[in-house]
């Protein structure tokens, strides 16, 4: 086919493009993601006993201080990574602040602590599992992410898929807290972070591979 | 300095073509696609230089990917930066597919670059889509063939396939989306 009748072709396909298609895909995939991770934690994982006690307190919310900035910064660095021609920029190490802030108040906190004490603080009651259920949680996040990058047009698959893994895998933290009674920064510094570099590793392997167009 | 102004005007009159395109303006759309197309062509042609058969080719994929992705374009954002991101991300994945050593040397210039060469030499393509098209179903192949061939409108391809005007329109789109992956195995 010579291009000038491609080029015909094209232009009979006159259907007018819908103004925010991109912003409610990605909504409905956050909304449908963080719905299936909630149903999963509180029926599959059960809310932590103490939760009504702790809701209103300080520590509870400093906890949520790190997976929230990531999940911000995260979906702002994926939006521009799903538009050609839009640059990351600064976001692109942004993304990765909170944790560095995380980890300095977390070597703040084992300093202080007495030598004996140090070990509970990072192994707390549920450092075996800990990181794999942040990888679950992420899971249906996650796949909504990689549906709504689908449907765009991320000109750096794997980049693009680690940053989906990396804002799934923050949010999941979110949503895991509701569960998790462990409030220690060394703790979360280690585990938390963990769980969701896994997530950040499984959407690069994966992205580099299904994200192409 | 006279071919920044050069490409800064091309800019403008693109990118005022491509949005009444969004809108649904065929001939606009259309006016766009034909002031781009040489532009595409210089582009690669420019870094294809011990490729020159793979140029067309590349030219067709990328306008069918611009077209599929058209919906990735934000109104406030400069149309070289978006036409050259989709434009290199074709390049590099020919690259990809040729040999790993070439996709190392991702080219590093500029946004403006896209539009800085015009190239109407028009060569043959490797692949060709018109055996593809023959691969699709009827209700997307005959108002592909009929608006392609013919050249005619929507209306007057309903009229001559017997679809509705909705059916047509249907399935144009979903006969491009189609041939576009199809090019895409055959890569």
């Amino acid at each position: 086919m010579k291009t000038d009748e491609l080029l015909r072709l094209l232009a009979a396909d006159t259907q007018a493009v819908p103004r925010h298609a991109a912003e409610k895909r990605f909504a409905l995939a956050l909304l449908a993601g963080l719905g299936v991770a909630l149903l999963w934690t509180v029926w599959g994982l059960g809310v932590r006993p103490d939760l009504f006690e702790v809701v209103g307190s300080g520590p509870f919310w400093s906890k949520l201080l790190m997976p929230a900035l990531v999940s911000a910064l995260g979906a702002a660095l994926l939006w521009r990574l799903a538009h050609p021609g839009m640059r990351p920029g600064a976001l692109a190490w942004a993304v990765l602040l909170p944790v560095a802030l995380l980890w300095l108040w977390a070597a703040w906190v084992l300093w202080q602590a007495a030598p004996a004490q140090r070990l509970d603080l990072l192994l707390g009651q549920t450092w075996r599992v800990c990181s794999l259920n942040i990888v679950l949680t992420a899971l249906p996040l996650g796949l909504g992410l990689f549906w709504a990058l689908r449907g765009l047009a991320p000109t750096q698959p794997g980049w693009s898929g680690a940053a989906a893994g990396w804002l799934a895998g923050a949010l999941a933290a979110l949503v895991y807290s509701l569960h998790c009674a462990e409030m220690a920064p060394p703790f979360l510094a280690v585990w938390y972070v963990l769980g969701m570099a896994a997530c950040a590793g499984l959407g690069a392997a994966l992205g580099a591979r299904s994200l192409r167009w | 300095m006279q071919r920044t102004s050069d490409v800064t005007a091309t800019e403008h009159e693109l990118r005022a073509s491509f949005l009444l395109g969004l809108d649904g303006d065929a001939r606009a759309y259309h006016r766009f696609l034909e002031r781009l197309t040489p532009l595409l062509r210089g582009y690669f042609r420019h870094r294809l230089n011990k490729l020159p058969d793979e140029v067309e080719d590349l030219v067709q994929e990328t306008l069918m990917a611009l077209h599929a992705q058209r919906h990735t374009y934000r109104r406030d954002q400069p149309l070289t930066a978006w036409v050259h991101a989709l434009a290199r991300y074709k390049l590099v994945d020919l690259w990809r597919r040729r040999s790993r050593h070439e996709a190392l040397n991702e080219p590093l210039d500029e946004d403006l670059e896209v539009f800085g060469h015009t190239d109407d030499h028009v060569h043959e393509t490797q692949r060709d889509l018109a055996l593809l098209l023959d691969a699709l179903p009827d209700n997307q192949r005959l108002p592909i063939v009929r608006t392609k061939i013919d050249g005619l409108s929507v209306r007057e391809a309903a009229l001559a396939t017997g679809m509705s005007e909705s059916a047509v329109k249907v399935g144009v789109h979903r006969g491009l989306k189609a041939l576009a992956r199809a090019w895409k195995e055959m890569t």
